[in-house]
């Protein structure tokens, strides 16, 4: 196997790992919770904001960090996403998210690391979630 | 402050978000990427073409289990409350949906376009924010 691609899939790995310790601990894997969240309205419980200004202060470092970097430690270059329109489909898109992510208290994250938790109902969620994606996929093949 | 919520956990909170940003910078310094688990997950299993090797979004996401085991093995049992399943089957067709359109998920936009004070995400999270609380609402009226 070839030095970078290795070294590229075990940074994802440690990246996912550490992902999917901190959604664990931070009891984001308990649909219960993240409802909880969102329940702005009824009993609400405060523990998502708490995992979301912990995670966003770390990245910000982060963030200061990468514009001082030629390159990433163990890539050529960084691919960031550029485009900054604000579309009808960005906002369609993340209001259909929302709608589910409040239905079942699962988002992609939580959703696959409770595959060890809850497999059956966290399996559930994956493979719809993934049928999903693939009919954006279709559609858009015939636009 | 938070004695009004007796149900919040903001220590294991903070704990958990200071992981997953850990986990976005360690994928941002390291490979030079965004950290969004639904798009890696579409480039995983095909759904989606990016720069990312397939071998590394695999990697990423089977992390996540991975790490959520690591905490079950230190901290025991998780907590986890599923809906049943034909509505973890909407939730999730309806998250696969709106992540593609949408580009993104709690992680991409959430964490680290926030992060980055990326127009484009701080629209998308407020949208699935607000989608996500009205939709905790509305279920529980009915409830």
């Amino acid at each position: 196997m070839p030095q970078k691609l290795t070294s590229e899939a075990l940074v994802a790995l440690v990246s996912g790992v550490l992902f999917g310790a901190g959604l664990a601990l931070g009891g984001m894997t308990d649909p219960a919770r993240v409802r909880g969240f969102l329940d702005l309205f009824g009993d609400w419980d405060p523990t998502l904001a708490f995992v979301m200004g912990g995670a966003v202060l770390v990245m910000a470092i982060a963030w200061l960090i990468q514009p001082r970097m030629i390159h990433p430690l163990f890539s050529e270059a960084f691919t960031l996403p550029g485009v900054r329109d604000i579309t009808p489909r960005l906002v369609i898109g993340a209001g259909l998210f929302g709608i589910g992510w409040g239905l079942a208290g699962l988002c992609p994250g939580p959703g696959i690391a409770a595959l060890v938790i809850e497999p059956a109902s966290a399996a559930v969620f994956v493979v719809t979630m993934l049928i999903g994606m693939v009919l954006v996929r279709l559609f858009e093949k015939d636009a | 402050m938070l004695a009004a919520f007796p149900q919040a956990a903001p220590l294991a909170g903070l704990g958990g978000g200071v992981l997953i940003g850990l986990a976005a910078a360690v994928m941002l310094l390291g490979s030079g990427r965004i950290a969004g688990v639904s798009g890696i997950f579409a480039r995983a299993t095909g759904v989606a073409s990016s720069s990312l090797p397939r071998l590394a979004a695999w990697a990423f996401v089977l992390g996540l289990p991975l790490g959520a085991l690591v905490v079950m093995a230190v901290n025991g049992p998780i907590a986890a409350h599923f809906l049943s399943l034909p509505w973890i089957a909407v939730a999730g067709l309806v998250v696969g949906v709106g992540t593609r359109l949408g580009s993104g998920c709690t992680s991409g936009h959430g964490v680290c376009g926030l992060s980055r004070l990326s127009p484009r995400s701080m629209v998308a999270t407020l949208t699935f924010m607000a989608t996500g609380i009205a939709t905790v609402a509305i279920v529980n009226a009915f409830n």
